[in-house]
């Protein structure tokens, strides 16, 4: 990584005052990530926030880096074609549940699966909120909604146990009132190369109050770590085993699910794109086309 | 083997039609492709046409070639010579021959049936002479290249010329394949044919430099490199995929990248994302996949981003019919999003024009900073045609990646000047950086909800079109600039309305033939075109519609409140025959 000529201050990353409500989780979210970009000393223009939509959606408003708020569940993918065409840059997109898992949901599958070199934090609030109150992907069964008036009935996703079958690389979940370990994920997260997910709690005050209690030792909660020296954390089998064990016995495990090496996209396509142009060696691109041209005579 | 009879030789043909009729598994297109190759580098011109089942292998297929030694500029409303390899190719296709014309079909599989008209059959057995020919295999692979051989004889085709070509295509393969290739081509080259005379084409008369022959989808691809596309995503959907595999394999060459992607949506916005990074990208589908991506697209015009979007236009609507052609998009090109989205829309004409509307697309988008539609169709993308090399000089684009620093007074949006954005990497002096956002916004790129302010960016986004409307060339009139008719096209029915306009030019009518590229925006004065004539008749392969009108027609009447504009219509999957848009025009005339 190379580092910035001067260390950037939190106060040259603020951007406009966040719209959040008072009390949600996302405040959090955003210190944490301000603390963690100042401590690995990116420099402020290759800083790039992408986001789609939702409450969590607007955060790429609320940093003073370059940032692109894209549309509905499409965040994923936008993201990946910066970060395939601009190496240079470090690419970091934010966003809630409903972005994430469910219009956006296969995105995550196929970015994860290609591990293409990103971080992405999923504030998961298990309602949207910016819509008001309506039931989420990660709603927990049983739960009252203006959409569910009599309860939530579908089964919530479980997003550790997806992003395991998906092949992502670096899997972890954290809890927007713990920000040392938020801070740790993070920045664990950012090092990792590949495609790296951090799952956050994130309350919803406004629609969801008391949510992650359970995972809340102020509140009453137990904040269960994951314990990494007595785990292999390159193994699918295991970390598939602790996410449904978080699904059976909430609040579950905090902590890194996963955490593997394979190839990124990034690399892969790289290395085509160094072979090709090794082939075509000294020819200049316009050359290049005359010699197809040639082809079709 | 028999010895070649001497057949006596007939004047020399300017023309000649050619339909090969099979099922896709036999290399009919190959025959095609050959035949096309071959006029390309003897000078002749060519066109070809092709139907392929929407199946993984097998199914009826017929592949059409127009050879001309002067311009060919349609695939033939009717064949002189059918090549049927089976009995129902032979009885469905017979219709399509003109009387008098020839018919070859293979003996060992078809029955000969007898039909007036003057059509001359003859059975040779094209599968028993090829197992012969490349050694009693029992296989019958190589029977197209033995009715290349037949054709080439009957048509005294360059055997040179088409001996390198078919070296060419096969020389990378085993030995095997090569000799048994070249087997069969003599076999058929050799066939004694009776009955009828050896009927040479008259030698070509495009004697430029250097002409290619290749299909519409291919120079579409190259006109994207030589524009300056660098990054690129695709979904697989017929027929634009042959686009996104050649950008697939080229790309990387040049130092960019393609990628296929898990579906449309994710194809416009990944393609989106190089485009916000910084370079010029590019995104294409067929029709149900710019449906998928309109929401996208209306992105890419809120933000002015630069992005390409090609659709190759197929029979619709939903899935409809895939490997036809038909016109039908062009009021989701232009409209196809939510909210006032403008964009760009080109439509290129034939196969060479794919090349100059691609590299003209790029360069719209880049300077006007919005998304650039091109829209072609089925029958131009895999048609073959021949024509002269583009010129690279000329046509050509280095696009950079622009990361300098952006000054104190940098505003991405500003009202009264083409936005520039301020891709990541570039470095603010200011020490603030920007948002670019589907939320209306101001000069700043700030989201703004003020009613004054939407106004104003509305009216930004649209200018920008209006102003590029009032930069466009006057289209050029073919024919006759006032007068009985004239006839209005756009896309791939060019070549049959310029054919249709000289045949009513020899029957003594005044009529012109206005061909539009610009599809939207629309120069405002095309009106004035439209004054000095007492027609204007807009062939279109889409509907009518519930108000008897196409849907170039519609934006026509629109802009121009001119009544005598009127659509001819036609919604069966095919080109338009040139005798059609003669007859509807002839039509006119008397009514």
């Amino acid at each position: 990584m190379t580092l910035p000529e001067e260390k950037l201050t939190k106060k040259q990353l603020k951007a406009d005052h966040p719209t959040w409500c008072p009390g949600c989780g996302d405040f959090a979210v955003l210190a944490s990530f301000f603390n963690v970009v100042q401590k690995l000393g990116i420099p402020h223009e290759k800083i790039v926030c992408v986001a789609g939509i939702g409450c969590s959606s607007r955060f790429p408003y609320f940093v003073n880096t370059h940032g692109i708020h894209f549309i509905h569940g499409r965040a994923l993918p936008l993201a990946t074609g910066i970060s395939l065409s601009r190496p240079d840059l470090h690419v970091f997109v934010f966003g809630g549940d409903g972005d994430g898992f469910s219009i956006g949901g296969n995105h995550l599958n196929h970015a994860a699966r290609k591990n293409v070199n990103l971080s992405y934090v999923v504030m998961d609030n298990q309602v949207y909120g910016l819509t008001k109150n309506q039931t989420s992907p990660t709603t927990p069964i049983g739960r009252r909604s203006k959409t569910d008036p009599r309860g939530s009935v579908d089964r919530p996703i479980n997003p550790m146990a997806q992003l395991v079958a998906s092949g992502a690389t670096f899997i972890a979940r954290t809890h927007a009132a713990q920000v040392k370990h938020m801070n740790e994920m993070f920045e664990r997260a950012i090092l990792h190369p590949g495609f790296a997910v951090v799952e956050t709690l994130s309350e919803c005050t406004m629609f969801f109050p008391g949510a992650f209690d359970s995972g809340n030792p102020r509140k009453g909660g137990a904040f269960n770590l994951v314990d990494e020296t007595k785990r292999n954390m390159e193994c699918t089998a295991e970390a598939m085993q602790l996410a449904e064990e978080t699904e059976i016995m909430l609040p579950g495990k905090f902590g890194v699910y996963l955490e593997s090496r394979r190839p990124t996209k990034n690399e892969l396509e790289n290395e085509w794109l160094k072979d090709a142009q090794a082939k075509v060696a000294d020819l200049k691109p316009r050359d290049l086309l005359r010699q197809k041209f040639a082809a079709m005579r | 083997m028999s010895q070649p009879t001497a057949l006596p030789v007939s004047d020399s043909l300017k023309n000649a039609v050619i339909r090969l009729a099979g099922y896709s598994q036999d290399g009919i297109q190959s025959i095609g492709a050959f035949l096309a190759q071959l006029a390309g580098s003897t000078a002749q011109d060519v066109m070809t046409y092709m139907t392929i089942p929407s199946t993984i292998s097998g199914g009826p297929s017929i592949f059409q070639v127009h050879l001309g030694s002067g311009k060919v500029l349609h695939p033939g409303d009717e064949a002189d010579t059918l090549v049927a390899f089976y009995q129902d190719s032979y009885q469905n296709h017979l219709s399509s021959l003109r009387d008098g014309g020839i018919c070859f079909y293979d003996s060992d599989k078809v029955e000969e049936i007898t039909e007036e008209r003057g059509i001359i059959h003859i059975g040779v057995p094209f599968t028993s002479a090829t197992i012969e020919a490349i050694g009693g295999t029992a296989k019958d692979r190589g029977k197209n290249i033995f009715v290349l051989g037949v054709l080439c004889a009957v048509y005294k085709l360059d055997r040179e010329e088409i001996t390198k070509i078919i070296s060419k295509k096969f020389g990378g393969k085993s030995e095997d394949i090569l000799r048994n290739a070249m087997l069969a081509f003599d076999a058929g080259y050799l066939w004694p044919v009776h009955d009828i005379d050896h009927m040479p084409m008259a030698p070509g008369e495009n004697a430029e430099e250097k002409r290619l022959s290749t299909d519409g989808n291919t120079m579409l691809a190259m006109g994207l490199i030589a524009g300056g596309c660098r990054y690129g995503a695709g979904y697989p959907i017929t027929p634009w995929t042959t686009i996104m595999e050649q950008l697939r394999s080229e790309l990387p060459k040049y130092g960019g990248m393609f990628i296929q992607c898990e579906d449309e949506l994710a194809a416009v916005s990944l393609a989106i994302g190089a485009a916000y990074a910084g370079h010029l990208a590019i995104t294409g589908s067929s029709g149900p996949g710019l449906a998928l991506k309109a929401e996208a697209i209306g992105y890419a015009s809120m933000a002015e981003l630069p992005l390409i979007v090609v659709n190759i236009q197929r029979g619709g609507p939903s899935t409809g019919m895939p490997t036809s052609v038909e016109q039908s998009d062009l009021m989701q090109a232009i409209y196809g999003s939510h909210g006032d989205a403008p964009r760009v829309v080109l439509a290129p004409r034939n196969v060479e024009d794919c090349f100059y509307t691609a590299v003209e697309a790029c360069r719209i988008a880049r300077k006007y900073s919005t998304p650039v539609v091109i829209l072609s169709d089925q029958a131009i993308a895999t048609r073959i045609e021949a024509f002269p090399e583009p010129d690279l000089e000329k046509h050509w684009d280095d696009v950079d990646l622009d990361l300098d620093e952006r000054g104190v007074d940098f505003k991405p949006y500003p009202i009264d000047q083409l936005t520039r954005h301020s891709p990541p990497g570039s470095r603010s002096t200011e020490g603030k950086y920007p948002v670019v956002t589907g939320l209306e916004h101001d000069e700043w790129g700030h989201p703004s909800g003020n009613p004054e302010n939407h106004a104003a960016m509305t009216a930004k986004r649209r200018n920008k079109l209006v102003n590029l409307a009032e930069s466009l060339p006057r289209p050029e009139i073919f024919g006759d600039d006032t007068g009985d008719i004239l006839l209005v096209g756009w896309g791939s029915t060019y070549g049959p309305i310029r054919e249709a306009t000289g045949k009513l030019r020899d029957a003594g009518h005044k009529v012109g033939a206005l061909h539009i590229r610009h599809i939207h925006p629309l120069r405002v004065d095309l009106g004035e075109l439209f004054e000095n004539f007492s027609h204007v008749l807009v062939p279109e392969m889409n509907d009518s519609g519930v108000y008897g009108m196409g849907q170039l027609t519609t934006l026509l009447r629109a802009v121009t409140c001119d009544p005598k504009i009127k659509s001819i219509n036609k919604t069966m999957g095919i080109t338009f025959r040139v005798q059609e848009i003669v007859d509807a025009a002839t039509h006119t005339l008397k009514s």
